[in-house]
């Protein structure tokens, strides 16, 4: 190609220089990469409605919480994305294969542990792993490697000739952990899992998935909501069906912040007068008082956007009310989730 | 066929896994240990013209366990799947749901046919003992095993449709012990209605278990029972699948 030839600014250039000339430009266009796309999936029992016409997109490398009460139709729509189940309409992809049509290209990129660890009580812990690893298309010179670094990742390097059966449901957990990533899957799909286990082995699963989040998109349900805020990078809240919100945890705290109330707790004269003062000063909605000894805490609910902790203070100055807490609680998932699935009861 | 041969080793070891397969296994090598005493005693009784592998194959003894062992080999194949919820996992992985069900069946075959192979040392241990022959030709031999293998095809089948029909192994040997049994006396309908005439004789020789072995245990090779065995089975596998497919599906 002559070099006088005009060319458009961008492509003058190699694509790889472009590309190195906008680094960030390509790490978003890699991450933004979805692992999964969800349209109007919908799952219908009879007459009765489980999953109905929900969207969502996971990106790779995200690790998304899938948060409900129990029947909001999380194991439901887990069980369309790994295969199992037809959906009734809509469709589903994982990395760009169609669950329904391209099933089996679409499994063997998904490693999914469902809600009750289903393991076969008769076989030990290795030869099971060899088994589902066998049966996931884990070529035969590569097994060894894959039962070794799943073994270890997952800590069952000491039963691993044990018979299944006979295992705690912490180290079956474990080993059902382990069976969903034995294939290395791009995508993870948990269904509860760190259901029934006590706080010690709750803690080492959770340690345990957010050293997974490095190499693999993880989709995990849970009503546990604090594990949502030490897990996920985005939390999507269904129920009866439904996606009621989808966002980080962060700014589904911060959505619902005008919520979170203010504390408090002085040395009043008057409690009753005291709170009419309050009530008096600006971006303040009410206040209710609850009576503590000498002490009178006050709950104090402030206008949306507004911060009048400092309105308070110069109150409580110019009233030489000796004062011994003055807070604001920020809100918790809880609280967000309380609101979107039972706002009619709030 | 990698996968399917994980699946079908996974099903055979699980047999083997549990003391079910020792206990008929067992149980199994009794009765038929006591099917051959009675055989032999019956050649010493009345030496006519019947062969060793005749009076082997042909007597309640034989048909007694034979039949009543299907339902015991064939209740967990797919209920144990589903009561344990490792369907879920299996269905899952990357398998088709025809290499589950062939494999599934393949491997209650199999099991059924390592059953059997003890019996051929009696005949070994016959002709030693005797140096007479067991049978009046090797076709006999040929004959006798290719019908244990016929009729085992079909009622594995029947046994495996049973089970995909329930989460419930006892729910699974109830059916399948139901179906061989009420396909083995229809089979037997001109015994009982003697009265009835050949043609009724000639109608239930077609699916009559007992009769095919009387005449393949002799040497006696007819197309009309293989066809009948290979085409049923197919059916009922057929059947087998659609089944599993819908339970799953519906679920």
């Amino acid at each position: 190609m002559p070099a006088n030839i005009p060319l458009p600014g961008a492509l003058s250039r190699p694509i790889w220089v472009t590309a190195a000339l906008q680094p960030s430009g390509l790490e978003i266009s890699l991450k933004g990469f979805p692992m999964v796309t969800v349209e109007q999936l919908t799952k219908r029992y009879g007459s009765a409605t489980a999953v109905d016409a929900i969207d969502f997109e996971v990106s790779k490398g995200e690790i998304v919480g899938f948060l409900g009460p129990n029947g909001a139709g999380k194991s439901t729509t887990m069980r369309m994305l790994s295969g199992f189940l037809p959906p009734t309409s809509g469709r589903a992809e994982v990395a760009g294969c169609d669950v329904f049509s391209e099933s089996l290209r679409a499994r063997e990129h998904i490693g999914y542990l469902p809600e009750n660890v289903p393991l076969y009580p008769d076989m030990r812990v290795q030869e099971f792993l060899r088994y589902r690893a066998a049966l996931k298309g884990v070529p035969g010179r590569r097994m060894n490697e894959r039962v070794g670094d799943v073994l270890e990742l997952c800590g069952l390097v000491d039963v691993g000739k044990k018979i299944i059966g006979r295992l705690s449901k912490g180290y079956r957990q474990r080993v059902g952990l382990a069976d969903a990533m034995v294939h290395e899957p791009d995508l993870l799909i948990l269904d509860e899992p760190t259901i029934g286990l006590d706080p010690n082995q709750i803690r080492l699963v959770r340690d345990l998935i957010r050293n997974l989040k490095r190499h693999h998109t993880i989709l995990l349900s849970t009503h546990i909501l604090s594990e949502v805020e030490m897990l996920c990078s985005r939390v999507i809240i269904i129920n009866k069906g439904k996606i009621e919100a989808m966002d980080t945890p962060q700014n589904l705290r911060s959505r619902l912040g005008a919520a979170g109330h203010i504390l408090f707790e002085a040395k009043v004269p008057d409690p009753r007068l005291a709170a009419a003062e309050l009530r008096k000063l600006d971006g303040i909605l009410g206040a209710g008082t609850r009576v503590d000894g000498e002490w009178t805490i006050f709950t104090i609910r402030p206008a949306a956007d507004a911060d009048p902790r400092e309105a308070i203070y110069e109150l409580a100055v110019s009233r030489q009310w000796p004062v011994r807490e003055l807070s604001r609680s920020a809100v918790s998932l809880e609280q967000v989730f309380a609101e979107v699935t039972h706002a009619e009861e709030l | 066929m990698r996968r399917f041969f994980t699946l079908f080793g996974r099903e055979l070891g699980s047999a083997f896994h549990q003391p079910l397969a020792y206990v008929v296994l067992f149980f199994f090598l009794v009765v038929t240990g006591f099917n051959f005493h009675a055989g032999v005693s019956l050649l010493n009784r009345d030496a006519g013209t019947t062969t060793m592998v005749e009076a082997f194959f042909n007597t309640v003894y034989f048909w007694f366990p034979f039949i009543l062992v299907f339902p015991l080999i064939t209740m967990r194949v797919f209920a144990e799947e589903s009561k344990l919820g490792t369907i879920e996992t299996l269905m899952t992985a990357p398998v088709r749901d025809g290499q589950v069900v062939f494999a599934k069946y393949f491997g209650a075959l199999f099991f059924y046919l390592i059953l059997w192979a003890p019996s051929l040392l009696y005949f070994v241990t016959f002709q030693s003992v005797t140096s007479m022959n067991a049978a009046g030709a090797v076709g006999s031999y040929v004959g006798a095993y290719a019908m244990l293998v016929l009729i085992g095809m079909l009622y594995t089948a029947l046994g495996c449709l049973a089970s995909a029909l329930t989460d419930n192994q006892i729910v699974a040997a109830v059916i399948a012990f139901a179906a061989v049994l009420f396909l083995f006396f229809l089979g037997l309908l001109s015994l009982f209605m003697p009265g009835a005439g050949p043609a009724l004789r000639d109608l239930t020789y077609y699916f009559s278990p007992v009769e095919h072995m009387m005449d393949f245990s002799r040497g006696i090779f007819d197309t009309r029972p293989v066809v009948f065995y290979v085409s049923s089975t197919l059916l009922v596998l057929f059947a087998t699948f659609h089944v599993f497919q819908y339970r799953r599906w519906k679920a």
